[in-house]
This record gives structure tokens, C-alpha cells and sequence, in this order.
């Protein structure tokens, strides 16, 4: 039976790191990720998990301390958002290298500057070369499950990386809604122990980690990690299988609404989502065969799949929540359509920014944005490209 | 996987590396015969030597062996020529030569 | 009530508002309502005007953007009606709610022509009154839930006794004084 609660995101994921009971947990405070640390190191004075809880000075090293957790052997992870992240970043790369399962519970916030502490997926998308998973959720509920499912992925022998879990700052991350829950005796057995074959603190079996490796050496060891993400797609697609199986809730690379038989469709990633469908039912109703993709894993990014979902509409809007300053759009519209061309779908489609520095994006928005794919379609008007949604 | 380092070189396949260039295997360096980096050699006088030892721990190669509180011939398979030891040896039981040998 | 209602909650730093809707949040839930609780947060200090919503429905609620029509507005500080406007978007079949002494009719005129109900409570003299402090959040938690009807007076007054045992659980004192001033409030706006 499922336990029905009602959470925050950030409470919902603090609940599953405490149902997991990881062995090493080093973090440093920032908004709008704070409440994460701060809850579970309450669990942990309560007494209610053994996780071993590092304070550190700054997000450097919060990184290299899980580095050095995750390499000693211990199912390791640490939550961050922007500044935060980007202050990670050399160690971001040093755990997908070195091959560590770390998790990172990332609360989406805009990367300064212009400070701003509001949700914008500037950090997340700017850590997309990495090599870490990234996998991202529209609300409380899906970050709650995502976090379950992310240890399963990132441990998985084909697999072996990082794993970020990421959700919308604020608007899911301290808002409180309705959640399932799933019972701490099922989770522990979907989870299960942490075995990893080598590891440090290992008596009589030596190792050495992180090597200097000369130029001979250094692109065999990224076509190791490449090859690891391109296995990653298929453990994410089985552990998803898994965990419908004990939740009843289903995952796959993304969720597509009402999307089969869709003229219209917008593309997009998190909590916007949610919104966006409402103005799909919406449109619906008037008549409009609007639809929905929203990418739940963009590293490994499921290209072909993508091409293959957007076949059929006549009109696709690609949605981004940052800005890649390659003045011709945003990161997501730049490998849709190169995925979609790559497969040879010649679709017409429109990429748009929104909710840069926490702007709100509302159902009248998504209707706006439909209302232009049809111009486009109906009246063969050239689709304005990288507008931004709501700009004064 | 514990790793054997012999069957990892430049020319290795990346089917053939391991997982993050871990080495699951300790002591490794000793394969590498560093000795070959050479292009002065230390000399070991062991007459004049009074088995002081200051010549064993400052060798960043560890060619010195060291047994029963005494120094042994140096290990040239693995020493880079860099003559710190002859410079710290207060006797003149050490001195470089010119060359490999 | 209708399948979703939508109320936007204006206060000042300091004043409680955001816990107040995250606690609406919680009694409706607890009324197996599908709901949300959330602040629009910046980076406000003690005494700035702030913002914080709540959706409560019979269905799931998906959308995840601010709410700029609200059913009802509660307003936790009256000195707020000179700076924001309130009424923004406030349908007209729903109602404002203002933490006030003086009477709707006295306060309308600063409603820039908002022409629904309005409604007061002086949470001020409930709140002193029954807990010997000024905490306006319950008693406009209270009033909100009278107003809008989301649940009965018996059903709220027994969620909110377990919610206050749960959260004064060191300072049981307290929550018979709350209980008062939630009792005075939901009366006050008789309904």
C-alpha cells in the first residue's frame, strides 16, 4: 500500500535519502538546496540512519570528499545548486572519470550572474559535459522516485557513474504537494547493499584511483566513459521496468502526453511541464491536437528516441531554461535538432527560452507558444526563432 | 579485475583499459625501469663508506636498498641519475659518472 | 465548493503567511484534497511584502506556476493595501480577506474598486485576546477556511488540535490559546 503524504521536494528527497541509508553523506549549505543537508543531518542526530555526514567548508570540497568516500568504497552522495555546483566543477569531472556511483541531489537554480536565487536550469545544463546522469523531475513525486531509481543506475556494473537528480528550485523544491510514498522495507530491497568489486578500503587488495594519464591514454579512458553512458540507457529503461513494478509508477527516457496523435508538441524539461499540460488539455478541449515531451534523462541524451517521438507532429517547440550564448538558441533546441536531422525528420520547429532568473512560465504561455506552431503550420509564417517567453 | 599492468601499454586497445584507469594491483612502478631516463650514473665507493645512511631516504627512486642497517649496491634499473645522494653523502663514497653505466 | 480553488496570500516578512498557507495546505490534505503550498520567494527580509499561494482540488494538480487569479486573497498585514495591489486578478465571485479593525465597507474604498465580498477579521484583538501575543496567521488561516468553505469548522478545528500537538509538542501550553484564536476567527467571519 502506498502511504500517502504531502511534501516538499526537497523534503520528498531527503525522505528517500533517509529510506536508503547511504554510508557517507559531505555537503555545504546553499539555496535552495540547503533544507537537504539539513534534514538528513537531523535524521542522523535522531538516530534514525547511520549515514556518516561530512560538514565541509565549501562545495570543492564536498565533491572531492565524495570522491574520496565513493573510491573508499562507501555508496556516497551530496546535494548542491548553482554557485554550489559550478564551484564542484573540476571534481564533477574527476567522479565521472574515476568511474564513482556518487549521487547529487541538484535543486535547480540560475548560475550568477546576475545573482539571482530563483529556478532557471543554468547549472544543471552547464554541467552537461561532465559525463555525470542527469535525470529530471517535474515534480515532488518524480524526484522522490528518481532518487530511488539512482543508485540502481549509477552502481550498475555496465554503468558505473555519477548520477545527478535533479529538480526546479523553489517551485517544486519548497512547495509542498501531495506525494506517494513507498514503504522504507520495499525501498531497502529495491536499493539493496552497495558491492563494489575494488575498492580502497579494502585489506590485502590494493588500488591506486585517479592515475595521471599520459596523451596516449586519455581518449581510450573517455570512449570508456562514453560507452558506459550508452550502456546507462538501457539499465535506466530496466530499473524503471523494476520500479514500476514495486510503485506502479512508469518511467522511460521521457513522458509524452497525448503526444501519438499530435499536430503540436512542446518539448521541455521539469516542473514546467506540468503546466504546459494543462494548456494541452486545454487546447484539447478547443480542439487542437497539442502534446507533450518532457525529457526526463538528458545525459545519456536519447536522441534517436526523441526523433522518433516527434515524427509525426507537424510543429515542435523546444523549450529552454537556459541560455547557451551561442546566439542560436538554447542547449536542448541545439541537440533536438540535431537529433531530429541526424534521423532525417525534417519537422518544423521553434526554439524558445523561458523562466530564465525564476520567470514565471504559466498555462497562457504554453498556449502562446502552441498558438505560434500553428501560425507556422497554418499559415506558413516563419517561425521566430529563440524568442524569449514573457521578455518586456 | 585485479590488474596486470604488464599487459597495459601505449598501444592497448580502450576495450582493453580498466574501469576510470584504476590499477587494482600495488608496487606497480617497479616494472617501470626508469633507469633507462639516465644519463649520469652514480659510482658507490664502498670503501670510503661508513654506512651512515643519509644517501637512502633522500633518493626520490628508492635506489638504495637498504639491508640489515646497511647500504647495498645501487639499483640501476630504476635510478634517474640525479645525484642527490653523492651531493649529500659527507664522505665522497658517491660520485657521478658521466653516462649510462 | 468548486473542483479547484486558488488563493494567493499577502504578508510581510516575519508575519507567518508562508507557514500559514504551508499549514492550509496540511489541513486540507489531511480532507484528502490534492493540494499545494508554496511562497514566491526572493530575497526578502523581515517586514518585505511576500507572497505565498495555495491550490486545493479534487484532482491532481499538475500546473506549477504563480496564481494571478485568485478565488480568494488573504491579506495578513492591512498596511500591505497602500503598496501591492491586492486585488490583482481576485475573481469576482470569491473574496478578499483582510486582517483589519475596521469594517469591510471602511476598507473597500482601498481595494482599487474590487467589487466581491469582502471580508474582515481582527486578527490583532482575536490573536491578543486568546493567546496574549500577536501571531496573525492562525487566526487568518482560520478565516480563509471560513470564507472559502474548503472544509466544515469541526473537520479544520480537529486537524488543526493534531497538527498543533504535532508542532508544540515541547510547548503544549500554547495550543489551547491557538485553538482559541482559531475558534474566535472562524466565528468572527460567520459562516
Amino acid at each position: 500500500m502506498a502511504i500517502k503524504e504531502r511534501m516538499s521536494g526537497n523534503e520528498a528527497v531527503s525522505y528517500a535519502i533517509k529510506q536508503i541509508n547511504p554510508d557517507v553523506m559531505p555537503a555545504f549549505p546553499i539555496t535552495p538546496s540547503t533544507e537537504i543537508p539539513q534534514m538528513v543531518s537531523t535524521y542522523i542526530a535522531n538516530g534514525e540512519i547511520d549515514t556518516e555526514f561530512i560538514p565541509v567548508e565549501s562545495e570543492h570540497s564536498s565533491m572531492s570528499a565524495a570522491i574520496g568516500a565513493s573510491a573508499a568504497g562507501a555508496r556516497t552522495l551530496t546535494a548542491t545548486s548553482s554557485a554550489g555546483l559550478a564551484f564542484m566543477w573540476e571534481e564533477l569531472l574527476l567522479a565521472a572519470s574515476n568511474r564513482l556511483p556518487i549521487a547529487l541531489a541538484l535543486v535547480l537554480r540560475t548560475l550568477s550572474g546576475p545573482i539571482n536565487i530563483n529556478c532557471d536550469h543554468s547549472d544543471g545544463m552547464g554541467a552537461r559535459d561532465t559525463g555525470w546522469i542527469q535525470i529530471y523531475a517535474e515534480n515532488n513525486q518524480e524526484a522522490y522516485d528518481n532518487f530511488i531509481q539512482a543508485y540502481r543506475i549509477a552502481e550498475h556494473k555496465d554503468v558505473k557513474l555519477p548520477i545527478m537528480i535533479c529538480q526546479d528550485g523553489f517551485i517544486t523544491s519548497h512547495a509542498v504537494e501531495n506525494i506517494e510514498l513507498l514503504e522504507d522495507e520495499k525501498v531497502k530491497n529495491f536499493v539493496g547493499e552497495y558491492q563494489p568489486e575494488e575498492y580502497l578500503l579494502n585489506p590485502g587488495k590494493p588500488i591506486s584511483v585517479g592515475p595521471y594519464a599520459v596523451t596516449n591514454y586519455v581518449m581510450e579512458g573517455k570512449k570508456n566513459q562514453l560507452i558506459a553512458l550508452e550502456n546507462a540507457k538501457q539499465v535506466i529503461l530496466d530499473v524503471a521496468k523494476e520500479f514500476a513494478g514495486i510503485s506502479g509508477r512508469e518511467y522511460g527516457f521521457f513522458g509524452e502526453y497525448k503526444t501519438e496523435d499530435a499536430d503540436y508538441i512542446i518539448l521541455l524539461i521539469g516542473s514546467a511541464a506540468g503546466t504546459a499540460k494543462d494548456a494541452a488539455d486545454q487546447l484539447r478541449k478547443e480542439g487542437v491536437k497539442a502534446g507533450i515531451l518532457k525529457l526526463r534523462v538528458f545525459r545519456p541524451f536519447p536522441a534517436k528516441e526523441i526523433a522518433q517521438a516527434l515524427k509525426n507532429c507537424k510543429a515542435a517547440a523546444i523549450l529552454d531554461r537556459c541560455e547557451s550564448y551561442n546566439t542560436n538558441g538554447g542547449v536542448l533546441g541545439s541537440e533536438v535538432t540535431a537529433a531530429l536531422y541526424q534521423n532525417k525528420i525534417m519537422i518544423e520547429t521553434v526554439n524558445y527560452m523561458y523562466g530564465l532568473g525564476g520567470r514565471d512560465f504559466t498555462v497562457e504561455d504554453a498556449r502562446g507558444v502552441f498558438e505560434d506552431l500553428r501560425n507556422i503550420v497554418e499559415h506558413n509564417a516563419a517561425p521566430e526563432q529563440f524568442k524569449y517567453i514573457g521578455l518586456r | 579485475m585485479r590488474t596486470d599492468i604488464t599487459k597495459i601499454n601505449e598501444q592497448t586497445s580502450h576495450t582493453g583499459l580498466t574501469e576510470g584507469m584504476r590499477i587494482c594491483a600495488s608496487g606497480t612502478s617497479r616494472l617501470f625501469n626508469t633507469g633507462e631516463w639516465r644519463n649520469s650514473t652514480p659510482v658507490y665507493h664502498e670503501e670510503q663508506c661508513k654506512q651512515c645512511l643519509l644517501c637512502a631516504p633522500v633518493c626520490p627512486d628508492s635506489s638504495i636498498p637498504v639491508k640489515d642497517g646497511k647500504r647495498l649496491a645501487f639499483d640501476l634499473d630504476h635510478c634517474k641519475g640525479c645525484g642527490i645522494c653523492a651531493n649529500v653523502c659527507p664522505f665522497g663514497a658517491i660520485t657521478m659518472k658521466e653516462g649510462i653505466e | 465548493m468548486n473542483q479547484e480553488i486558488e488563493i494567493r496570500w499577502h504578508g510581510r516578512g516575519g508575519q507567518g503567511a508562508k507557514t500559514a498557507a504551508l499549514l492550509l495546505a496540511d489541513v486540507a490534505f489531511k480532507t484528502g484534497k490534492y493540494v499545494q503550498g508554496f511562497p514566491e520567494y526572493g530575497p526578502e527580509r523581515m517586514g518585505a511584502p511576500i507572497t505565498a499561494y495555495n491550490r486545493i482540488s479534487d484532482d491532481r494538480i499538475r500546473v506549477h506556476s504563480n496564481i494571478y487569479d485568485p478565488d480568494y486573497v488573504v491579506v495578513v498585514d492591512e498596511t500591505l493595501l497602500h503598496s501591492v495591489d491586492v486585488t490583482a486578478g481576485l475573481k469576482k465571485d470569491g473574496a478578499i480577506i483582510i486582517n483589519t479593525a475596521k469594517t469591510p465597507e471602511e476598507v473597500r474604498p482601498q481595494l482599487n474598486g474590487y467589487e466581491g465580498r469582502v471580508v474582515t477579521v481582527d486578527a490583532r484583538n482575536i490573536s491578543e485576546e486568546a493567546l496574549g501575543k500577536y501571531f496573525p496567521n492562525s487566526p487568518m488561516l482560520a478565516a480563509v477556511v471560513a470564507t472559502s468553505g474548503v472544509m466544515g469548522k469541526e473537520q479544520f478545528l480537529k486537524e488543526m488540535e493534531a497538527s498543533y500537538k504535532h508542532k508544540f509538542a515541547k510547548k503544549p501550553e500554547v495550543i489551547a490559546g491557538n485553538m482559541k484564536a482559531l475558534e474566535m476567527a472562524f466565528d468572527a467571519v460567520g459562516c
